[in-house]
């Protein structure tokens, strides 16, 4: 009866095209605003993620996330390297200097400064030229998102002059930074670079990384050097998350956001249960038939089930489909550049679209159960 | 006597205690196998409630119904369902195919409710299909098929599984004169076998010619029987009755 199950539901090609695309639509509409929302959270820790050199990040005790920070002092980079387990331990200076072009643009920059010595702390992808080139004085690193802010419509050209606090920088390489959360421009330089564009402060230590040694455990690490220091260390991936958390906590996003998912969530539900549900009913004669030759309502139900999963997988491989194409096409604009189909948005979609899928069918198997065969000699 | 339906005392009510209707006023019908018994009567009689009690479909609120020789309503309801399964074959008045379906696989569905493969369910479907005249419209979907067309399709769905019992809901009402005089001859040379019995509801009275046996209904009572002409020679049957 499985034959005659997938025919009943092909039969009609518009309502089972609606159907489908219904489910489909629905699907690209969840994890299409899931995925924007984790694409945006995931911004938010952007230049720690670009750091593959070290594996901890220390700050101040109340530093909660990246943008937030509080000057070091340099004998706090002592005392972290004198911590058992440290392998290595390099400064990084995070300032936001305003970062002006000859013919007078603008914008207002972060500019992270790498230790002078190693450079530890650049990503490690580069469009046009080398990150050598930032021992040259007055060296810049820019990122290709910035190079195209500051000279849009130009192209990617080195050695060109940028004002830095009214310091000048020259651009000797361009990056590939992942997108920050706000569109500034991702500069890097040297550490000593940094502290001039930025203005003389009496302590200019932003985070410390730290690498620890081989065959040591970061969260014991990380514990270890809060308990000597006085100060905070997190794993990458925790500063990570905490910067997510950061804004989830203390912005409009989430809540911004999650309305919308669960509007989609709702329209998701009601549009396509509804539709499959109506379905179900029209065919309500054409059960009765079938329970009055003798089909038992175990085989009903086995076949409203298979029509329901048939036209979930259908509609949510489409929909899933549109997503991943949406996203391809969006990853190669500057603005929505690093925005990923998360696998567990799909995962997630996926379970969504499989529960709304079986309330649709067990309301409509209800409508079947009760349904007395007799109905079909009603005319 | 060879019964395959007696009905003693059958009576149906609809409703609840505030709104009652009598469908059935207590029905005494003997019907045998070999011939077609044919009912009718004038609408809201109770013709069609009286063959849902008889096919099982409904539950009578009181007296007794003996289907093949087994008093149905004591079965569970899944035994019910696959006594239904395998010893009833039903033609409705609105035909009741299934619109995706062709005419060879509509023909087969109770093979395939019964578990028969689809290749042997078709191929039947479409031997039998052949044997009723549709030899060249297989495979057309029943919005292709005349009135006609249509009916003999639901013929075969009801004849398809070897059925000891055809139960047929006004299969000429959506007929014109002729073709439903068609479909009739049709019923009574293909369904009307010794170890079957046929029970048609109508109020063409045109039908009636058919029949061996007419029971006329009026308010929930069969108010006349007359055994008209025996169509095939009674014969001895089988008793037992697949379950």
């Amino acid at each position: 009866m499985n034959f005659v199950a997938w025919k009943m539901l092909t039969g009609d090609r518009a309502k089972y095209l609606g159907l489908v695309f219904t489910i489909a639509f629905c699907t690209f509409l969840l994890e299409n605003q899931t995925s924007i929302f984790a694409g945006i959270m995931k911004r938010t820790g952007s230049q720690i993620r670009d750091v593959t050199d070290a594996d901890i990040w220390v700050m101040d005790s109340k530093t909660e996330y990246f943008d937030q920070t509080k000057r070091l002092k340099d004998t706090d980079l002592t005392r972290v390297r004198g911590v058992e387990g440290v392998q290595w331990a390099v400064k990084l200076f995070k300032g936001n200097p305003i970062a002006r072009t000859l013919d007078g643009k603008f914008d207002l920059s972060i500019c992270l400064g790498l230790d002078d010595a190693t450079l530890a702390g650049a990503p490690r992808k580069m469009i046009l030229g080398s990150w050598e080139r930032l021992r040259e004085p007055d060296s810049i690193v820019i990122d290709k998102a910035g190079y195209e802010l500051l000279f849009p419509g130009q192209p990617l050209q080195l050695d060109r002059t940028l004002e830095l606090n009214d310091h000048k920088g020259t651009i000797v390489g361009i990056s590939d930074a992942s997108a920050p959360f706000v569109s500034y421009p991702v500069m890097h330089t040297r550490y000593s670079q940094a502290v001039n564009f930025v203005g003389p402060e009496r302590t200019q230590l932003s985070f410390i990384l730290v690498k620890p040694q081989a065959g040591v455990n970061l969260l014991d690490l990380t514990k270890r050097i809060e308990e000597t220091t006085g100060l905070r260390a997190r794993t990458s991936e925790q500063f990570q998350w905490d910067c997510v958390v950061y804004y989830l906590k203390n912005t409009g996003i989430p809540v911004n956001f999650g309305i919308t998912i669960a509007i989609a969530l709702l329209v998701g539900i009601v549009v396509a249960g509804q539709t499959f549900y109506i379905f179900t009913v029209e065919n309500l004669k054409q059960f009765a038939a079938l329970k009055a030759i003798g089909v038992t309502n175990w085989r009903i139900t086995s076949m409203i089930v298979l029509q329901a999963l048939a036209v979930g997988a259908m509609g949510f491989s489409i929909g899933s489909g549109l997503c991943a194409a949406f996203h391809a096409i969006m990853l190669h604009y500057m603005t929505t550049r690093g925005m990923v189909l998360l696998w567990q948005t799909v995962v997630g979609t996926g379970v969504a679209i499989f529960v709304v899928i079986v309330i649709a069918s067990l309301i409509s198997i209800r409508r079947v159960l009760v349904l007395e065969p007799a109905a079909v000699f009603r005319g | 006597m060879n019964l395959a339906v007696q009905c003693r005392g059958v009576e149906k009510t609809f409703g609840s205690d505030g709104v009652k209707v009598h469908a059935l006023r207590g029905v005494d019908l003997d019907v045998r196998y070999g011939e077609m018994t044919v009912l009718v009567g004038p609408s809201g009689c109770g013709k069609t409630t009286l063959l849902s009690v008889i096919s099982g479909l409904l539950n009578c609120t009181k007296g007794q119904v003996t289907l093949l020789g087994e008093k149905v309503q004591q079965l569970t309801p899944r035994r019910q369902i696959l006594f239904r399964r395998q010893n009833l074959g039903f033609v409705f008045q609105q035909y009741n195919l299934l619109p995706a379906l062709t005419a060879a696989e509509n023909g087969a569905v109770p093979l395939l409710a019964a578990g028969v493969s689809r290749r042997k369910a078709i191929a039947e479907s479409k031997r039998l299909l052949s044997r009723l005249g549709m030899r060249d419209r297989l495979d057309a979907l029943p919005k292709q098929l005349s009135g006609g067309e249509q009916q003999r399709v639901a013929l075969t769905r009801a004849l398809i599984h070897g059925p000891r019992l055809l139960v047929c809901d006004e299969p000429t009402a959506a007929l014109d004169a002729e073709t439903g005089h068609a479909v009739m001859e049709l019923l009574a040379a293909e369904a009307v076998r010794p170890e079957r019995a046929v029970i048609v509801v109508t109020h063409d009275n045109r039908i009636s010619g058919f029949a061996g046996t007419l029971a006329r209904m009026n308010d929930g009572r069969v108010v006349s029987v007359e055994s008209q002409h025996i169509l095939i020679p009674q014969h001895e049957v089988r008793e037992e009755v697949r379950v």
